[in-house]
């Protein structure tokens, strides 16, 4: 139950910081990403601020034995740079830059009633379970 | 607050709340990640805070964008916004992140393949961008 609590209130904070950072509304973003147009560099201070405070933070959380709510941590321990992860985010930074939307900020959007995340979420939702459903085929699960 | 100052400070306020998770969870704050989690059947325990991260970042993201006055949508037109959801869906799935999983938390790991992620899907944004708004020559 704490575990659902501290996800509640992380997920919460998350969400805020996005909405701070306009995150939410997609011409910051492609502002951003025109680096041959009028260019808003404030995607670059979001990076800036977000991950400086992991940098810090990741180490100060990993340099215990165990997180405070669980007996493990749950971090990714894939190393390899193979073809899936190139394709993948390949193909993601393809949809980014055509709705500039990214999960997170197009969640908060379809929450705060945007018209334009109420088409792009569902579609989002249905290209992750496409990949599975293709996935698991090709897998032979 | 200057927007560059405000981009800033939702960035702290985005690697905190990545901080938190990972300190009191042990989890990693990647949206694509947690999402995909839920649907996919798993056991109840792991479905709740899954649940419980999203609903807190719709509800108070979609709250704070009231406060703050933003509700601009997407330039993109419908056929577009479905294009790009099911690309976006299917990438960050088999990449294994999105913006916040390999860009924020990854990054904050020193994870190379995360690094590698962040500059094709950033380089491959950029390209989008371009060919839509220079080569087509929709722009908003």
């Amino acid at each position: 139950m704490k575990r659902v609590v501290s996800a509640l209130l992380a997920g919460a904070l998350f969400g805020l910081g996005l909405a701070v950072a306009r995150m939410t509304d997609p011409t910051v973003i492609l502002g951003f990403l025109d680096l041959f147009g009028r260019f808003d560099p404030s995607l670059a201070f979001v990076m800036i601020g977000g991950v400086g405070a992991t940098l810090i933070g990741f180490r100060f959380a990993l340099g215990r034995a165990h997180p405070l709510l669980d007996s493990d941590f749950h971090v990714p321990t894939v190393k390899a740079i193979d073809r899936p992860l190139v394709v993948g985010s390949a193909i993601f930074g393809i949809g980014w830059g055509l709705a500039g939307y990214c999960p997170g900020p197009a969640l908060v959007a379809l929450a705060g009633g945007v018209s334009t995340a109420f088409v792009f979420v569902p579609a989002m939702i249905a290209g992750s379970l496409i990949q599975r459903f293709v996935f698991q085929r090709r897998a032979g699960v | 607050m200057h927007p560059w100052l405000s981009a800033l400070f939702g960035g702290v306020l985005i690697g905190l709340s990545a901080t938190l998770l990972l300190l009191l969870n042990g989890r990693i704050a990647g949206i694509s990640g947690i999402v995909n989690g839920l649907t996919q059947q798993s056991r109840s325990d792991e479905w709740a805070w899954r649940a419980a991260f999203i609903a807190g970042l719709m509800v108070a993201g979609g709250a704070a964008m009231h406060w703050l006055g933003q509700a601009t949508p997407s330039p993109a037109s419908v056929p577009v916004l479905i294009v790009a959801g099911l690309l976006v869906g299917f990438g960050t799935r088999l990449g294994g992140g999105c913006t916040s999983g390999h860009g924020i938390c990854g990054l904050g790991r020193l994870s190379k393949r995360s690094l590698v992620a962040v500059c094709v899907f950033m380089a491959m944004a950029v390209g989008s961008v371009f060919v839509v708004r220079h080569v087509v020559g929709v722009s908003p």
